[in-house]
C-alpha cells in the first residue's frame, strides 16, 4: 500500500487495524484513535481520495490503495495546508486530540464542495466530535479554509 | 489487536466467493465494515473465517434494471447518494441515504451491506420494503431473488442462508409521493423511530424486529416497540404517530 506517497508491505496479521498499522508499525501517531469503533471520528484519513475510519477498516484491505494521514499534507519545514493553516487561524482546536480527524475530513469535503453552504460545512463535519471547542470556531475554519484553498 | 482471531479470505470473483462461503464453517462477509469492523472491534462477532469481497471485479455498479435501480454488492453509499440514475429512476433512495450515519462511514459502507445487517432501526431495510424491493443472492446452487417482505426475519436476521452472497439490492422506480422522516437524539445517530413512505405505502422502523408495514390511519395498530435509555415504548408510539402524520400531510 502507498501510505503518504510511499511504498509499504502490508501487515502480516489480517486482524491489524489499519489505524494502528498506520501508529504502530508505521510509526504515523497523528492519526488518533479515540473510540475505536467508527463514532469518533479521529482516525479519519483519505482512502484513495476519499475521507474513512482507519479504525473501520483492516490493514491488508489498503494494499494496493493510497493512504493519505495527516503527515501526508504538509511535508515537515514547509507552510501549511491550507485546512491546517485556517484552523490555526480560527483557533479551531484547543486539545488537538480530535483535529487530525477533522482536517482530514474537512480535506475530503473541500474536494467535493470547494464552496460549502453552512449546511454543507455542518454535514461534512457531523462524523467527527470535539469535546473542547462547540464547533464555532472550526465550523469558521471550514469556511477560511475554503478561501485559502481558491 | 482488537478483533478476535479469524482467518481472512479475499475472494477474487463471485464464484470463488460462494465456494468459500459453502466450504466454510462459521464465515461472515466483509463488504464496507461499517457494521461489522465495531462488532469485530468489540469482539461481540468473533467469526472463524471472514470473507472479504472488496477484491471482486465488476461488483460495484449501479444500473437501471427493470425500471428501477440496481445496486450491486460493493457500490458505496456515497456513490449512490451521488448517483445521477438513482436521482432520477428512485429519489427516495437518495434521500434516505443522507439519513445513514455520516458521509465519512457513506464513503465505505454499501447499501447490500446495510440490508443483509438488517439492524431493525436502519433506514435502507424501511426503504427496501416500502418500495416492495428485492435483493439477487448468489450461492453455489445459483442465484436466487429475496423479496423485500421476506428478507428481514429479526432483529440483524435475514433470510440468506449461510453460504449465500447477497450480490444486488433491487430498487423499483418510484414517482409517487414519498418521503422519509426519523427522529434520533444526534444527528447520524439510528433512530428511535423513523418512517418509510411511498405513495399509500408506509414501513416502520425502530420499532419493532424487523422493519414492519403499518397503516397510515393507525400506524401504532399492533406495535409493541421495546424501551431504552433513549426513549420509553409510549414516546416511540408517539414518534410514530407523529412522524406518519408528517410523511402523509403533503
Amino acid at each position: 500500500m502507498k501510505v503518504n506517497g510511499v511504498v509499504h508491505p502490508a501487515p502480516a496479521d489480517p486482524r491489524r487495524l489499519l489505524s494502528d498499522h498506520l501508529r504502530h508499525d508505521l510509526g504515523l501517531t497523528g492519526t488518533h484513535v479515540g473510540c475505536e469503533h467508527g463514532v469518533c471520528g479521529c482516525c479519519t484519513v483519505l482512502f484513495d481520495g476519499a475521507p474513512v475510519r482507519s479504525c473501520l477498516m483492516l490493514a491488508v484491505q489498503a494494499e494496493g490503495h493510497e493512504v493519505t494521514t495527516i503527515e501526508g499534507l504538509a511535508a515537515p519545514g514547509s507552510p501549511l495546508h491550507p485546512v491546517q493553516q485556517a484552523f490555526h487561524e480560527c483557533h479551531g482546536l484547543q486539545c488537538g486530540f480530535c483535529t487530525p480527524g477533522f482536517v482530514m475530513s474537512v480535506v475530503g469535503l473541500l474536494r467535493e464542495h470547494p464552496n460549502p453552504t453552512e449546511a454543507q460545512v455542518d454535514e461534512g463535519i457531523a462524523g467527527n466530535l470535539c469535546r473542547c471547542t462547540g464547533y464555532a470556531s472550526i465550523r469558521r475554519a471550514v469556511i477560511r479554509a475554503a478561501e485559502l484553498t481558491k | 489487536m482488537k478483533p478476535a482471531r479469524f482467518e481472512y479470505h479475499a475472494p477474487r470473483s463471485v464464484e470463488e466467493a460462494c465456494a468459500l462461503l459453502a466450504s466454510l464453517e462459521d464465515a461472515k462477509v466483509l463488504a464496507g465494515g461499517q457494521s461489522l469492523v465495531p462488532l469485530l472491534n468489540f469482539r461481540l462477532a468473533r467469526p472463524a473465517h471472514l470473507v472479504d469481497i472488496n477484491r471482486i471485479a465488476n461488483l460495484d455498479r449501479i444500473y437501471e434494471r427493470d425500471g428501477g435501480v440496481a445496486v450491486q454488492a460493493l457500490a458505496r453509499q456515497s456513490g449512490v447518494e451521488d448517483s445521477e440514475l438513482a436521482a432520477r429512476v428512485c429519489p427516495l433512495l437518495p434521500a434516505a441515504l443522507r439519513q445513514v450515519a455520516h458521509r465519512v462511514i457513506r464513503n465505505r459502507g454499501t447499501v447490500c451491506g446495510s440490508l443483509a445487517h438488517a439492524d431493525p432501526a436502519s433506514e435502507l431495510p424501511a426503504v427496501l420494503l416500502a418500495l416492495n424491493g428485492h435483493v439477487v443472492v448468489a450461492s453455489t446452487r445459483g442465484q436466487r431473488i429475496i423479496p423485500a417482505a421476506e428478507l428481514f426475519t429479526s432483529v440483524m436476521q435475514t433470510g440468506l442462508a449461510q453460504d449465500e452472497l447477497m450480490v444486488e439490492a433491487w430498487f423499483p422506480g418510484a414517482h409517487g409521493k414519498y418521503g422519509i422522516a426519523e427522529e434520533s437524539r444526534r444527528h447520524g445517530d439510528f433512530a428511535l423511530a423513523g418512517g418509510v413512505r411511498y405513495g399509500d405505502r408506509l414501513a416502520l422502523f425502530g420499532v419493532a424486529a424487523t422493519p414492519v408495514m403499518a397503516d397510515p390511519r393507525n400506524p401504532t395498530n399492533g406495535l409493541q416497540p421495546s424501551g431504552d435509555l433513549e426513549a420509553t415504548p409510549e414516546f416511540r408510539l408517539h414518534l410514530v404517530q407523529t412522524l406518519t402524520e408528517r410523511l402523509f400531510a403533503a
